[in-house]
């Protein structure tokens, strides 16, 4: 694979995560990556448990997103860290049991309950494969990553509802095509009960999050545990809806 | 002084001769190396990672394999298939050899075809050996006759074999017919497979093999290159969430022996009255698929009048007008 910027540029930088997308990126013509947008979309419509699809699409059509959450997060101290360490979520890199162990209202606690009551685990979100610009690779990888996160700390379940309403609030930030197909699309599929409670109250709120809050993509959770969930929430400008 | 000058010239003679001869095994042990890579798809690797790379393909697209057949031949294959078996035309108390049979197509209508003859209450019954190297077809295609009633048959068994068709764990002349259809050019040594399909055959059995041919319009090739090469590795990530094994299989379509190449291989490997056929016939419009017929020569026995006679389609017992 031919990298479209030089290794000597990342000395900073997590060779690693380069490394494993050599690995994993699909050389592809623009005319597959017009079939790919159209195909994952509508594929992912369909089944939208096909989350291959979903992530692919993020790929194909996010190209000028990536470049705004990439200047974003080069916007803050905290963002361009995240960018020069390059670091991964999941279970090698995270270490849930201690997560578990922390205070109650503890950032990184509130994670690790998210994770257990939802039957959910941070190895399942899928490699990069249609971006072959290393750092550009990173961010749409780490958008992935940090998603559980924003559930988490949003405090929205993963269900249709939880999940319309947390690409509504990255869709905003994010201003990922896919986020927003993700939004609209996923609120048709909501059943009747939730679709009241969407209208009624979880879309007003999560334009309303997604306009005020700070950019949740820029936020180097890793380094932020021990912080006090309501302290987080201050600092970030967020307002929860309700308890999950 | 003569004497040592003429010691001097022998051992110096002796060190050309051995600095020649480690000189020539180090290149024959080069082009030993050298022999040893072969094609997958367009990459260059050494012959024994094909196996284990062909095989990693096959247990990656197993559970979708059916489909992604319908979805890229947009169920063309299933024609192409029906036709095969329709050229082989088996007659009750046939056993015929399905290899690279994984999923079971070729079985499943050589049973229809079988049951379609209306022999039900014969006493000959009939055998199919689906084998496969890799089990994940296999277990695939065990599936499917389960669902489709094809097990429990009693006028048809089947076996299902786990087997490399290089080297087949099977006797001599233990079958009549053979088929293999979109594997052989997936196998390191096509030269092997015919070699044992000529060994497992009786004298008088078929070889059938259905395989993609090049088109004879290049304009036409150029515009099927161009859907294998654009749009079918596309669909394999859509439908099956898998790219490269599809790159993989156009690839190895084009690395395949042309059809005289390929009929003079099997003539090579005893087999006599090989014949190729395009699917559809004089197909120019749609993507002509071969089918080559061939029949493995008596080989030398006490029955030696077998050789004097070729063996006709019309006198073949597994064959009907």
């Amino acid at each position: 694979m031919r990298l479209t910027t030089c290794y000597r540029c990342y000395s900073y930088s997590n060779t690693k995560f380069i490394t494993e997308l050599e690995n994993n990126y699909i050389p592809h013509t623009s005319f597959q990556k017009t079939l790919l947008g159209f195909g994952s979309a509508l594929v992912a419509l369909v089944d939208p448990h096909r989350a291959d699809m979903i992530s692919c699409m993020g790929e194909v059509t996010g190209g000028q997103a990536i470049k705004y959450m990439r200047q974003k997060m080069l916007g803050t101290s905290e963002g361009a860290e995240i960018l020069r360490d390059m670091p991964r979520i999941n279970s090698t890199t995270v270490c849930f049991k201690t997560l578990s162990q922390m205070p109650q209202n503890s950032l990184g606690r509130v994670y690790a309950n998210f994770m257990v009551e939802n039957k959910i685990t941070a190895d399942s979100r899928l490699p990069v494969h249609f971006i072959n610009d290393p750092e550009m690779a990173y961010v749409i990888q780490r958008y992935r990553e940090v998603h559980d996160l924003v559930h988490a700390t949003l405090f929205m379940k993963t269900n249709m509802l939880g999940e319309v309403t947390v690409k509504w609030v990255e869709g905003i930030q994010t201003k990922l095509p896919m986020c927003i197909g993700g939004g609209i699309w996923g609120a048709a599929r909501l059943k009747t009960k939730h679709r009241q409670l969407y209208l009624k109250e979880y879309l007003p709120w999560a334009i309303k999050i997604g306009n005020e809050a700070k950019f949740m993509q820029g936020i180097y959770f890793e380094k932020r545990w021990d912080q006090d969930i309501n302290d987080f929430h201050k600092e970030m400008n967020i307002t929860k809806l309700r308890e999950v | 002084m003569a004497f040592r000058r003429a010691l001097t010239r022998i051992r110096n003679f002796k060190t050309t001769q051995g600095l020649c001869k480690r000189s020539l095994s180090a290149q024959a042990e080069a082009k030993e190396n050298e022999k040893k890579r072969t094609h997958f798809g367009f990459e260059t690797i050494n012959e024994e990672e094909k196996t284990k790379k062909v095989h990693e393909v096959f247990e990656t697209v197993a559970d979708k394999y059916d489909l992604m057949n319908d979805v890229m031949s947009m169920g063309i294959h299933r024609m192409w298939k029906d036709i095969f078996m329709q050229r082989l035309a088996p007659t009750p108390g046939t056993k015929l050899l399905d290899m690279a049979g994984g999923t079971g197509d070729i079985t499943f209508r050589y049973i229809n075809y079988l049951r379609n003859l209306g022999h039900r209450d014969t006493h000959k019954s009939s055998h199919v050996t689906v084998s496969d190297i890799n089990q994940a077809m296999l277990d695939v295609g065990k599936v499917r006759a389960e669902r489709q009633g094809y097990t429990g048959d009693p006028s048809v068994s089947i076996d299902w074999l786990c087997a490399d068709a290089e080297t087949l764990p099977l006797p001599d002349d233990s079958y009549n017919a053979y088929t293999i259809a979109f594997g052989i050019r997936n196998c390191t040594h096509v030269d092997k497979v015919l070699e044992e399909a000529y060994r497992v055959l009786q004298p008088g059995g078929r070889f059938m093999c259905l395989e993609f041919s090049q088109l004879p319009n290049t304009q036409l090739q150029w515009i099927y290159d161009q859907y294998s090469f654009q749009v079918i590795p596309v669909l394999g990530q859509l439908v099956a969430g898998q790219w490269k094994p599809y790159q993989y299989l156009v690839e190895s379509i084009r690395q395949f022996p042309d059809q005289e190449t390929f009929k003079t291989m099997i003539e090579n490997a005893g087999f006599r009255q090989v014949t190729s056929h395009k699917i559809p016939e004089g197909g120019e419009c749609a993507r002509p698929i071969l089918s080559f017929v061939s029949y493995p020569y008596p080989r030398s026995r006490s029955d030696s009048h077998l050789q004097t006679t070729p063996q006709r389609a019309q006198s073949d017992p597994i064959h009907r007008g």
